[in-house]
């Protein structure tokens, strides 16, 4: 697996504005893309494990430098990108909620690994099964921690997604919070007879789950 | 030393399991320190038991805090370090709820474990050691948050690792499910309507301007324990 | 333990001093009418210069929090007066999620409590989950879990060293020692193929034997650390900025320390001789030669010293190790507990079948339950399980040595400075997973 080449770039390629691009629209965004691109601050939201691994990409031997990253915003105020790295509890959850809406745009968020991504292997009562639920989500990088190597793939593709982008493009800037009521609302009664089979249970010897 | 000896069923019946060296499942040299708390507090202990070399003396809960004062301040005790504070909940629901303090005396190199035994229909209440050792302090706070165990004389016994308007229960209850009691979208919900910021204890209230400027009667609800935040 | 002459006098400004010659706390009191009242503080200085109180929110996102942790400080102008920590925001549900697995199966979760000693944890887990079902190791699986845990110690103190430095202001040695950890991440890479949250052991053994030449790597290791070490003791240890702002900050007593609970470089630092690989000896560590370091202030350049010394302390037992580490096998020939190898499984009928019982059932132990404590970086963490013989542990509970020792921060931080609130809390060593778990 390797980097795709990136899409041909020309007036007919760019189809999300209304009207036609013009030469100079075009060649304006390339340079403000590339300048995003190059120098995105990330704001290390780092709980647990995947935060090591962060910092071991930041350090010599996997220098996040050359990415234009070596400068961590820890004020969500001065930062692009947020890399939520690490389990969220639901403790953490409208701490996390608050620092994004803190960030200013144009924001973009990594979230790394499998505990941030999905709820990991802590599918239990005080995880946020995937912090996609709280916040949007650009790219996904799994890994349980990811690597180092992995890590700076993800930063890549979020890269090709800054290139990609379009000024014209009204919908990047629009704040689209998700809804945690988007997910099936089960009363807490009925919890327990739906999900006995998937194991939302009090049994504890029953295997695998 | 043997590398394939696993001690089940490799005793004969009728006798207990040993490690290849030695040490017995069950039996073996009790901690002396539990002869000296059966000889002292004869009416507290209740039972002692030796597993796996060791030592368990189950006391009447009561009586905890006479009985680990005694250990801390005896000098042929001298158990100066409170390990842990804990407590477990069997699968078998007629087995009572146990909780567990782990003591360790560095001056003669001792580990003790005192357990106390709580019937599940009766309120959990245990006194606590705060006033011996200050380790308890967070230990039962957390033990209170995950059980329900209220610890009568603790200065602040309030949920630490849930946040204070947790509504589910109490985490490591038998009765409590994995997944908790709420669906994942009723849990969000919950946990993002509260306001972090409101998340003040007691005594970072009365630090704000703000808490003079509370109108008389919440000051009153506040004085008699409500919480507020966590 | 032998320190240099401190010239660097620290000026703490306060006011209202108690008689113990700590900050003067405005306790609670009921009014009259049945509320809630705080007294006012008394000040030493004039009435138009004394202010209130400020109230000052850290974290629980913070650069120098080491995690999430929040602080709320009282401040009286830069002065803390009072220190309120909340915990939990890394509450993950640890404890619980044990009694729903297996033995082994809970190993790649005491990864991830206190992640950077990951190969430490694994190594306490599995010696606790043998002492409860009865089970003596391999003497090759003991020198191996020495090699584990003390590469583990060094891995963890190398990061707080490198994070301390942070705090504080010195960014460079950060770099030096992740190289350090980065060679460590290579051993381990090698030995069981992960870098950071291992799984290195069995119940009644390890997940893998030592690759071929990793013995030579090590060896290397060994021969080229302590260089490191020297360069950033040379950066550190007596750098002014570095003593001016660690030395007299954040001390307790001895007596305080115990009572706290707090154990490992924390206690060691205030004078107390305990280490559970001295007092309560595991893993024949009472046949290795080894100093432990103690220290006399209790401040944070005492444990700052006490870390150092304990690395070096920790090749020395390395060395130890790799000499005496015999041949033969790793894991416990037993086929209720480990499973068999790969070629007899897919060719034997019984080994397929234990392999499936340990694989789909999982060992059980006798009913009982153990505590077992080791000596991890941070202090002693105990592992205690209960078992009613079934595969999976009615209890899994972990002895968080961070949680107790972060217990004591509002003790530590009375009376000192905003800036050495950090300093303080850098060298607790806190892990936020293992302290919220």
């Amino acid at each position: 697996m390797g980097l795709i080449s990136r899409p041909a770039r020309s007036a007919e390629s760019a189809d999300v504005s209304a009207g036609q691009e013009s030469w100079l629209t075009t060649r304006l965004d390339l340079l403000v893309n590339w300048g995003r691109a190059n120098s995105l601050w990330p704001m290390p939201f780092g709980t647990a494990c995947c935060a090591i691994e962060f910092m071991a990409t930041a350090a010599s031997r996997f220098d996040l430098a050359r990415f234009g990253m070596e400068r961590l915003a820890s004020s969500p105020r001065q930062a692009d990108v947020l890399i939520c790295a690490g389990r969220v509890p639901l403790k953490l959850a409208p701490v996390l909620r608050r620092i994004y809406q803190q960030m200013p745009q144009p924001k973009w968020v990594i979230s790394m690994g499998a505990c941030a991504s999905s709820g990991g292997m802590f599918d239990n009562y005080a995880v946020v099964q995937g912090i996609d639920t709280i916040i949007p989500v650009d790219v996904y990088v799994p890994g349980c921690p990811p690597r180092p190597e992995a890590l700076m793939y993800g930063i890549l593709m979020l890269q090709r997604k800054v290139m990609n982008e379009r000024m014209a493009d009204a919908s990047l800037r629009h704040e689209i919070v998700p809804d945690p009521s988007s997910q099936l609302y089960i009363p807490p009664s009925a919890i327990d007879e739906l999900s006995e089979p998937f194991g939302n249970s009090v049994h504890q010897t029953r295997s695998g789950l | 030393m043997s590398t394939s000896t696993y001690f089940a069923g490799s005793a004969a019946p009728g006798e207990t399991p040993r490690t290849p060296r030695g040490v017995p499942h069950r039996g073996g040299e009790p901690n002396p320190s539990a002869g000296a708390l059966q000889a002292r507090f004869p009416g507290a202990v209740q039972r002692v038991d030796v597993v796996w070399g060791e030592t368990t003396v189950v006391v009447d809960a009561a009586q905890v805090l006479d009985v680990v004062r005694w250990l801390h301040d005896d000098p042929q005790q001298r158990y100066e370090l409170l390990a842990d504070v804990t407590a477990v909940e069997f699968r078998d629901p007629e087995q009572p709820l146990e909780v567990v303090w782990h003591l360790r005396s560095l001056a003669y190199r001792r580990f003790l474990r005192l357990k106390g035994l709580l019937t599940k229909g009766a309120p959990l209440r245990v006194p606590s050691v705060w006033p011996i050792y200050k380790s308890a302090d967070w230990l039962e706070r957390e033990c209170y948050d995950m059980f329900g165990i209220t610890f009568d004389g603790h200065p602040d016994l309030r949920r630490i690792l849930m946040w204070e308007g947790y509504r589910e229960g109490h985490p490591l209850r038998k009765d409590f499910p994995l997944r908790g009691r709420f669906s994942r979208s009723e849990q969000l919900r919950q946990t993002l309507a509260a306001n972090p910021e409101a998340r003040y204890s007691m005594e970072e209230l009365t630090i704000a301007e703000a808490f003079t400027e509370l109108p008389l009667e919440v000051r009153k609800r506040l004085a008699g324990g409500e919480r507020t935040g966590e | 333990m032998a320190t240099t002459k401190r010239t660097v006098e620290v000026a703490v400004a306060t006011a209202g001093m108690g008689p113990d010659g700590r900050l003067q706390r405005t306790p609670l009191g009921m009014g009259a009418d049945g509320t809630l009242v705080a007294p006012e503080v008394e000040h030493g200085y004039p009435p138009e210069l004394g202010g209130e109180h400020m109230l000052i929110n850290i974290g629980p996102q913070h650069p120098a929090t080491h995690g999430v942790l929040r602080l709320v400080l009282e401040l009286d102008g830069e002065t803390v007066v009072r220190c309120i920590p909340h915990v939990g925001y890394l509450h993950c549900g640890f404890e619980k999620i044990g009694e729903y697995r297996q033995y082994n199966q809970i190993i790649p979760w005491t990864d991830r409590e206190d992640y950077l000693n990951s190969p430490g944890n694994n190594c306490a887990f599995a010696l606790g989950a043998e002492r409860l079902f009865g089970i003596e190791i391999t003497p090759r699986c003991t020198v191996l879990r020495v090699i584990a845990m003390e590469l583990s110690r060094i891995m963890s103190h190398l990061v707080w060293m490198g994070t301390t430095g942070i705090d504080i202001g010195a960014f460079t040695p950060f770099l030096w020692l992740f190289q350090e950890r980065e060679r460590i991440y290579d051993l381990f890479e090698q030995w069981i193929g992960a870098r950071l949250t291992t799984s290195l052991t069995r119940v009644g053994g390890m997940g893998a034997d030592l690759p071929a030449g990793w013995t030579n790597m090590l060896e290397e290791f060994i021969r080229t650390f302590p260089k490191t070490l020297d360069e950033a003791d040379r950066m550190l240890t007596k750098n002014a900025i570095w003593v001016g702002r660690t030395v007299g900050i954040g001390a307790l007593t001895a007596e305080e320390a115990m009572n706290h609970g707090l154990t490992g470089p924390m206690v060691r630092a205030s004078g107390v001789a305990y280490d559970v690989r001295k007092d309560f000896p595991y893993l024949d560590y009472e046949t290795y030669d080894f100093d432990v370091p103690v220290g006399t202030r209790g401040d944070v350049y005492d444990r700052y010293l006490v870390r150092l010394e304990e690395m070096r302390q920790s090749v020395r037992i390395l060395k130890q190790a790799l000499e005496r580490l015999p041949e033969g096998p790793v894991n416990v020939a037993d086929p209720r507990v480990i499973l068999p190898p790969k070629h007899k499984a897919t060719s034997e009928m019984e080994s397929m079948i234990h392999h499936f019982k340990v694989v789909m059932e999982g060992p059980r132990p006798p009913v009982g339950e153990a505590y077992v404590a080791v000596e991890s970086p941070k202090g002693e963490k105990g592992y205690y399980m209960v078992s009613d013989g079934t595969s999976k542990p009615v209890r899994w509970r972990i002895r968080p040595p961070a949680f107790v020792n972060l217990s004591a921060i509002p003790k530590m931080v009375e009376g000192h400075l905003l800036s050495d609130v950090i300093a303080i809390n850098a060298s607790i060593d806190i892990v936020m997973g293992e302290i919220d778990r």
